[in-house]
């Protein structure tokens, strides 16, 4: 089995480098624009949510909470950010939710219209299933080199990666979901002669709502993994404070720093989970 | 008036359907086709006029094309080849947006077997929705629509979501949206298959109560026989996306054009098809208010019947005269006949119209001895039914039925 061995080895490791050194030489400004962007809504949303004094933040949360999803949540907002406050992670909480809030922004911006596109032409939606897949299943790490490579340390790599990790099941579940509109429903807003627009906004995205809702609420928590995983790239946050808790062996700091994780994460699912079943069921 | 034409239309599922098209004129089989070029026949050579103003019924099992030929007509589904015109404007022409508008002008939408009412709307959006697509304002489209939730029998529904109502209550919704679009003609795709027998008959009864006030042409997809006959004026039998035979109720139950329609209606109860009109004869012999009593008997012997009706100089029903006690009275007044014929001898028999099922008619035979005489609207005597015709509609032979039964 020798032979193997004298086979010349596929420089398929070289071509990527060839190719992100290519894109790194020719469209710099593409990159640097993007960097800039995205710092500059990373940096407003983060600044928005810092206005005041923790508490006012911490009052609008326990209120959302409490009005979407039900007083329990609310009571558990309200304990679990203030257990947060008190551990003295409130700024790195809310760096990582600007984070967070900052990928889900571009998530929809370019998932949703990706989603419904899938969702009503047979050959986007071929072409775009492998694609998702590979996204998928990709370790999240490696898309932290990339991202290192074209924007340098910091939030946005993160923010990049967090987008690139995490959109995939919105456009997965949009796109399900406005292909599992019952087809008789299509027919009918056919019949009486709708357009393609009242088409998709009259029947198909209310109709798949629930399960867009259920993609929207996917790709918030694995943004939010995903967010943890960034602190590998500079990105400032919970995740650093756990990763840095790894470095340094100290269990008591890496759990209290993964407790508001998990707490953050909670808040989150159990707010957009909520919004997608709201209504349909509405007596 | 003729409302929709369609001409030579066919419909090929499958990417080869031009080369299935000619195989199909041919005269290869359905299923020959299928094998050789893997398209699928949905319709084929259909050719037929819907009138203005009828229940026109598609019919045939599952996979016979009747629910293909119906999306076809506000090309739902796209044509192969053929033409369908409405009005005088070719639908088959049309770019989107003239189909669009057409679809907008001509169909009242359509009704589903499985409603395919929108889940997140309540009762009163979903009915208002054909005009929401129209671009009607809010206002005049909710007025509209609650003028029709009335109609159908759903006030007081109108902020209930579908899931909250019964199959029956949802249908109506179904119906109500199509009705709210004011226009004329409304396709129904196995409308009442999903709901329960009884509610199924309601609501049958309720669209030929509804058809008689709002006039539309309806075109009505079922795999029900028994619906078919109810409903339609006329029925298209389908088999294989040919139309296998097209006409009234009593057409094709008297007249079944092959073995496959013939297995079709086999099994139905022809009391509840066939109509006093459709099975009475000419009267033979009328006796007229003016004829002298031997006159009448005259004519009975003549014709070889036992009774006779009688109309006056207005060709108005008047009775029926039987033989025997019109022999007894000519007997016993041999030398004094009158010159008219005595009331006493002047049935007064109930007289049927023309649309009595013919289940009724059965019922009032077995009270008379003779023949029962058959009014139009105007009450002129139009027909006698005999007992004989009874029993040869209910035959179930009735290609060889063509024996005049005569009443003894």
């Amino acid at each position: 089995m020798n032979f193997i061995a004298t086979i010349p080895k596929l420089p398929l490791d070289e071509w990527v480098e060839w190719f992100v050194a290519l894109l790194r030489g020719n469209v710099r400004w593409l990159f640097d624009g993007i960097r800039n962007g995205l710092n500059w809504v990373l940096g407003n949303i983060e600044g928005f949510l810092s206005i005041g004094h923790p508490l006012i933040l911490l009052g609008i949360l326990v209120v959302l909470a409490f009005v979407i999803a039900g007083w329990r949540m609310g009571v558990f907002t309200l304990l679990g950010f203030g257990y947060i406050l008190n551990a003295g992670l409130w700024p790195e909480m809310v760096q990582t939710l600007s984070l967070v809030v900052t990928a889900e922004i571009f998530i929809l911006a370019i998932g949703l219209p990706l989603g419904i596109w899938a969702g009503r032409n047979d050959k986007v939606h071929t072409t775009l299933r492998p694609i998702l897949d590979f996204l998928q299943t990709l370790p999240a790490f490696v898309y932290l080199i990339p991202a290192v490579m074209f924007f340098g340390i910091g939030m946005v790599p993160g923010a990049v990666a967090t987008l690139i990790f995490a959109i995939a099941p919105l456009i997965r579940l949009t796109s399900l979901g406005i292909r599992q509109v019952p087809k008789d429903l299509i027919e009918a807003s056919d019949a009486f002669g709708a357009d393609e627009v009242q088409k998709l906004f009259k029947v198909q995205l209310p109709v798949a709502r629930t399960t867009i809702m259920a993609g929207v609420n996917q790709s918030i928590m694995l943004g939010l993994s995903m967010v943890i995983i960034a602190a590998m790239a500079g990105a400032q946050g919970l995740g650093r404070e756990v990763l840095a808790a790894i470095q340094r062996v100290d269990v008591g700091n890496g759990f209290v720093a993964g407790l508001a994780v998990v707490i953050l994460a909670i808040f989150l699912d159990r707010l957009t989970a909520t919004f997608g079943e709201k209504k349909v069921t509405k007596p | 008036m003729e409302k929709i034409v369609v001409k030579n239309l066919y419909k090929i599922f499958g990417s080869r359907a031009k080369q299935a098209r000619d195989l199909l004129e041919k005269g290869h089989s359905k299923n020959e086709i299928q094998d050789k070029t893997g398209a699928v026949i949905g319709v084929q050579n259909a050719n037929f006029t819907i009138n203005k103003g009828e229940i026109f019924v598609i019919m045939g099992l599952s996979g016979s094309g009747k629910s293909t030929l119906q999306r076809l007509l506000n090309r739902l589904l796209e044509p192969t080849s053929g033409t369908i015109t409405i009005e005088g404007e070719e639908i088959t022409k049309l770019n989107k947006k003239g189909l669009r508008e057409a679809r907008r002008k001509h169909f009242c939408g359509m009704v589903f077997q499985q409603f395919a009412i929108l889940p997140h709307r309540t009762v009163l959006e979903n009915v208002a929705f054909g005009l929401e697509i129209q671009g009607v304002s809010k206002e005049d489209r909710f007025a509209k629509a609650q003028k029709m939730i009335d109609v159908v029998g759903l006030s007081g529904n109108e902020q209930s979501f579908p899931t909250q109502l019964s199959g029956g209550m949802q249908q109506r919704v179904g119906l109500a949206r199509a009705l709210t679009v004011d226009a004329d003609i409304l396709l129904m795709d196995e409308a009442f298959s999903a709901l329960d027998p009884l509610i199924r008959r309601d609501m049958q009864d309720e669209l030929i109560e509804l058809q008689s006030k709002m006039q539309k042409t309806i075109v009505f997809v079922t795999h029900d026989l028994d619906e078919a006959l109810r409903l339609g004026d006329r029925i298209a039998i389908m088999k294989d996306g040919e139309i296998v035979q097209l006409g009234t109720a009593e057409e094709i139950i008297a007249k079944p054009a092959n073995d496959y329609v013939k297995a079709f209606i086999q099994d139905i109860d022809r009391s509840e098809v066939f109509t006093a009109g459709s099975i009475m004869q000419d009267p033979r012999e009328v006796a007229h208010s003016n004829d002298g009593p031997r006159t009448i008997l005259r004519k009975m012997q003549r014709q070889g019947i036992s009774s006779i009706f009688m109309v006056d100089s207005n060709k108005n029903f008047v009775g029926r005269i039987d033989a025997d006690p019109l022999a007894a009275y000519l007997k016993k007044h041999s030398e004094d006949v009158a010159q008219k014929i005595p009331s006493e001898l002047i049935e007064k028999t109930l007289p049927l119209d023309k649309e009595t099922p013919l289940q009724e008619v059965m019922v009032k035979i077995e009270q008379v001895p003779g023949p029962l005489p058959v009014l139009d609207e105007k009450k002129h005597l139009v027909g006698v039914i005999v007992r004989g015709a009874i029993i040869a509609a209910l035959s179930s032979h009735p290609e060889q039925d063509e024996t005049k039964g005569e009443d003894k």
